[in-house]
């Protein structure tokens, strides 16, 4: 059923995408800081300090993504006992952290002039700290079991477990008076965010999305070589 | 006009420090995960190269092998 996943018909892609990626990533990430930092306006009451939105936000969005597909992967690599799905988590994390760890930084450095204070402990900041809590646990659990079996077991749990924090941080601004503001912007209607923030938001998300790619392929070739390496030694 | 642009009347220090902490970051994990990467394609061809020849010929018969030895120049 998941024979298009076997690591040696993907590693033929993924050993030839990243420099395609990263080509593409320069050219996007060029065009969304010009728009962020130049050509976007100013809020009329946040000034320029609105441009953190920028990195903040797509930031913030791509670690939840990055988590969210992590678990489904760890949780289908168990039912259907695919160990590929578990080495494409994997390779997932260390951009997911990454991302969590900007959205935090970023947030609090548009939390001081903003609220004045570099950090508070309101739901939402609380809940994608505990997020790259989760993330750590997952990446030390990675290094720290030797047994196969036992790490996949451990790493599909804590993803379990780390899951119910997704929510939580979606709908913290909504289920607590919190000091973010509630969603600007709405799948299911109109976003209310003018269109001149929109589109620099969607570029640099959109190079967020491409650099989270490429490291994603370049771990991902890391550790199928890691496993030819120890097949090397079994020869 | 320069300095209107590095200072954001005011909020400069905190918007360039964000996307100045972000590009770094970005930075930082590519350079580790290559590293990592070549470290182990290193490895990987300093095992390929010892293996003797009934070893090497069943190490050919993997594409992903040539695969392997073949991506240096990808990333």
């Amino acid at each position: 059923m998941f024979k298009i996943f076997e690591p040696n018909k993907i590693f033929i892609i993924t050993s030839r995408a990243p420099k395609y990626v990263l080509i593409l990533f320069i050219m996007v990430i060029s065009i969304g800081l010009v728009e962020a930092l130049f050509l976007s306006p100013e809020d009329y009451k946040q000034g320029h300090s609105v441009r953190i939105m920028y990195v903040h936000v797509p930031a913030a969005w791509i670690s939840l993504g990055i988590f969210s597909s992590i678990t489904l992967l760890s949780v289908s690599g168990y039912i259907f006992k695919n160990k590929n799905f578990f080495l494409i988590a994997k390779s997932f994390a260390p951009s997911g952290l990454l991302f969590n760890i900007i959205a935090l930084v970023t947030g609090s450095i548009w939390g001081k002039p903003t609220w004045g204070s570099w950090w508070a402990w309101d739901a939402r900041i609380t809940s994608m700290l505990i997020l790259a809590i989760f993330y750590l646990m997952y990446l030390v659990a990675w290094r720290m079991y030797e047994n196969k079996d036992q790490v996949l077991r451990v790493t599909t749990i804590i993803t379990i477990f780390g899951i119910v924090n997704v929510p939580i941080i979606k709908y913290s601004v909504d289920w607590w008076n919190t000091l973010h503001q509630p969603a600007s912007i709405n799948l299911l209607s109109k976003s209310s965010i003018h269109t001149s923030m929109l589109f620099p938001l969607f570029i640099m998300t959109a190079a967020f999305t491409l650099f989270s790619l490429l490291i994603f392929l370049m771990k991902y070739n890391t550790e199928l070589i890691k496993i030819k390496n120890k097949g090397l030694d079994r020869l | 006009m320069i300095t209107e642009i590095f200072y954001m009347n005011g909020y400069g220090i905190y918007v360039w420090t964000s996307f100045f902490f972000t590009l770094l970051s970005f930075i930082t994990l590519y350079v580790i995960i290559k590293v990592q990467y070549t470290k182990e394609r290193n490895r990987f061809i300093s095992k390929y190269g010892a293996l003797d020849s009934k070893k090497a010929e069943t190490a050919r018969s993997q594409k992903i092998n040539k695969e392997i030895l073949s991506s240096g120049q990808s990333i």
